[in-house]
């Protein structure tokens, strides 16, 4: 057994309950700083460790490594390392600077981590289980807060509903293939064509549970509330890395166990991709709450990322993968202004609160519209590249239809990232903002900074995009 | 034919529990019809041959998790009027979903083939000469010892949750030095009182609080009264005379 695959997935648990017996033993309130501290080297080393570790199938074929987990999960650590600046400010305003919360962005991360490698159903669940069931505490944690608790409560409902669904699907899968591993399934499906209806229904129930991970339209409804409720670094997190094992999930188990299925999952993921963006786009326009609108903003987003792999090709894939690499950019970036958004001590949260913005903070209001720009998808910024490569790859498997809809849509979505924009430099000033601190400032502006110069690095994000969407058409 | 005969009689019941969780009106009832459903469900297992498992649910599902889910019940105000308020409003939709769930699930059945040779892979022993427990023991700590960690992981941050969301430092809290606490003689904290017959506790002069025994064992910052405040009963019942 090749136990060594998996070693970043155990140097992070390990150094979780490090962190976790440090911040134990230590006297309350001084065990945050450390412990971040802690994570934040953790994160670094396992990022390393990530790359550095061989490809393979492990643990009696329940773990896989290969160029595409390693991507995805480079993409999840990068999360976890900036949701963690983030909260080293924020968490004390608030009063969640509690080390358990680092241990669990921790667990979190490593559920995420798990969830991208996996082999087998069976490593699906547990992988889904560890991320999530650490989410639903972080929602809640800060328990002053009436909307962080209903933000909780929400979560974990309607989450433990689509484990439920999930779960069905699996066991509908095992009874009519008679394996939980990708393998298996994949060569069940390769030797009898013909798919047999409990197959489907297994299929169908199994995609649900993933749609609702990455908050796809029509399983959608729990995301304003729960961004809105939870604290901002939290919703930071929350907006990233589980979307992002999600969608790796999505991606491994429909290109490779179910992808002589194509033809028959390619109208479904369509459907879902078109609901997402146009609800997404129409929904926030109403919005005055900004995480609320954020949270719009990501259902539209996933609908984006998810014509990449309605095109079921290689060259989707990778659309699928660069743009969710950008979406990393925009988005950390975006909540680490309105993170920064507070004043005299109070966090603030409406759109309104922004006004002026571009004269009393330039650089900030800089940054943000940035972030603006490019989720709008304006040319040379980062957010522009992932909706062209995955268009380009839609019109390359002929869905049209889905293509000019998506356009479409995203020029209805341009309207409230811009409306931003507009608030921030031609509204009147109303009272500035507390002066940002040095973390917020530093994840703020080097997002905006990636976002800008993300065209230099296309060529070879491109190139690796590639090699990590082969990966899994073997 | 015993077994097909236990099986229909589990069976039954616990279809008819489980109908009853759900309709019946007082919450405990259904926590106990739900208790039912799963003894039945663990004697299904047993008549598949699957003791551990049967013991299992009996030990987690009916010992633990329902014993503690009727706690909750009982101790906490649930209001059904209140519950059922969105009920009518949200009776069609569930309702179209239902059926639509019904429908998939008959065409399920309906396609259910099963393979002849899985009757005969059941009745074979996993290994041989082995026990169930063991040989489910076995599987979990060789092959699948990567999920059972991972499993581990999954209850360490429910368990990091039930703390982090629960325990915190009320201003209210009293905490006692425990070994002060032991040194105490009992005549320092009892009193032996006799009373008579249709008399309270008031009319006897109300509690008294051992003043000294209190400021003595608890621990520093810990809330109690000051030592200024009134807890002399004759003080106290002057108070609420004056008051009258």
């Amino acid at each position: 057994m090749n136990w060594t695959l998996a070693i970043p997935e155990i140097a992070l648990s390990i150094s979780g309950l490090i962190i976790l017996l440090w911040g134990a033993i230590q006297k309350k309130g001084n065990a945050f700083f450390p412990c971040a501290i802690l994570s934040i080297a953790a994160f670094v080393a396992v990022g390393f460790l990530t790359l550095t570790v061989s490809n393979g199938v492990g643990y009696n074929g329940l773990f896989i490594n290969d160029e595409f987990s390693r991507y995805m999960k480079i993409l999840i650590i990068i999360a976890g390392f900036l949701s963690i600046i983030l909260s080293i400010d924020f968490n004390g305003k608030n009063d969640t600077n509690c080390f358990e919360y680092i241990a669990l962005i921790v667990f979190s991360t490593v559920g995420a981590m798990v969830m991208v490698s996996s082999n087998d159903l069976m490593t699906l669940y547990m992988g889904l289980e560890l991320s999530s069931l650490a989410l639903y505490i972080l929602c809640a944690i800060d328990r002053k807060n009436v909307f962080s608790a209903e933000s909780g409560v929400k979560y974990f409902v309607l989450g433990s509903v689509a484990s439920g669904i999930l779960l069905y699907g699996i066991s509908m899968i095992y009874g009519f293939s008679g394996g939980m591993g990708y393998s298996t399934i994949h060569q069940i499906i390769a030797s009898n064509h013909a798919l047999s209806a409990g197959f489907a229904v297994g299929l169908v129930f199994v995609l649900v549970g993933l749609c609702f991970k990455i908050s796809a339209v029509p399983f959608h409804m729990w995301t304003p509330d729960v961004y809105q409720g939870a604290p901002t670094p939290v919703t930071t997190f929350l907006s990233t890395a589980p979307k992002f094992a999600a969608f790796a999930l999505f991606l491994r188990l429909m290109i490779g166990p179910f992808g002589h299925l194509s033809p028959q999952w390619q109208l479904l993921i369509e459907v879902i991709a078109i609901l997402s963006i146009i609800i997404g786009s129409v929904g926030a326009i109403a919005q005055t709450n900004i995480k609320r609108m954020m949270a719009y903003s990501s259902i539209s987003h996933m609908g984006f990322a998810l014509v990449g792999l309605a095109a079921a090709t290689p060259d989707g894939v990778m659309g699928t993968l660069i743009y969710l690499t950008t979406y990393l950019f925009m988005n950390v970036g975006t909540f680490a202004v309105i993170a920064a958004m507070s004043r005299k001590g109070h966090v603030v949260e409406n759109i309104n609160d922004l006004a002026g913005l571009g004269k009393t903070d330039p650089g900030i209001a800089t940054a943000m519209a940035i972030f603006m720009f490019s989720m709008a998808g304006v040319p040379p910024l980062a957010g522009f590249f992932g909706k062209f490569l995955v268009f380009k790859a839609a019109l390359g498997a002929d869905l049209y239809s889905l293509t000019i809809i998506g356009l479409l849509a995203s020029a209805v979505g341009a309207f409230f990232y811009l409306r931003i924009v507009k608030i921030m430099f031609f509204d009147k000033a109303v009272e500035a903002l507390d002066q940002r601190s040095l973390s917020l400032s530093f994840v703020t502006f080097s997002m905006g900074t990636l976002t800008l110069v993300f065209m230099l690095f296309l060529s070879p994000m491109i190139q690796m995009g590639q090699i990590a969407a082969q990966s899994l058409f073997h | 034919m015993m077994p097909i005969i236990l099986f229909y009689i589990f069976a039954v019941i616990l279809l008819l529990s489980a109908v009853m969780v759900v309709i019946s009106r007082n919450s405990v009832h259904a926590a106990l019809f739900l208790v039912l459903a799963f003894c039945n469900a663990s004697g299904l297992f047993l008549i598949a041959g699957a003791e551990f498992l049967a013991i299992l649910l009996i030990a987690i599902y009916a010992g633990a998790v329902m014993i503690l889910f009727l706690f909750i019940v009982m101790t906490m105000q649930t209001n059904l009027v209140q519950l059922k308020e969105g009920m009518q409003h949200y009776l069609p939709v569930g309702f179209c979903i239902a059926i639509v769930l019904v429908v998939e699930l008959i065409i399920v059945a309906i396609n259910w083939h099963i393979d002849p040779n899985v009757a005969e892979a059941a009745r074979q022993p996993l290994l041989q000469n082995m026990s169930n427990t063991k040989a489910l023991g076995s599987l979990i700590y060789t092959n699948y010892i990567f999920l059972f960690q991972m499993a581990g992981l999954v209850l360490l941050v429910a368990m990091i949750g039930a703390i982090v969301l629960t325990l915190r430092k009320r201003p209210t809290n009293r905490r006692q030095v425990v070994a002060r606490q032991h040194m105490r003689e009992p005549n320092q904290t009892l009193e032996m009182r006799s009373v008579e017959l249709n008399k309270g506790v008031d009319d006897l002069g109300g509690y008294l609080r051992p003043k000294e025994t209190y400021y003595g064992i608890a621990q520093e910052d810990s809330f109690g009264p000051k030592p200024g405040d009134k807890m002399d009963i004759t003080e106290k019942r002057q108070e609420r005379e004056q008051s009258k």
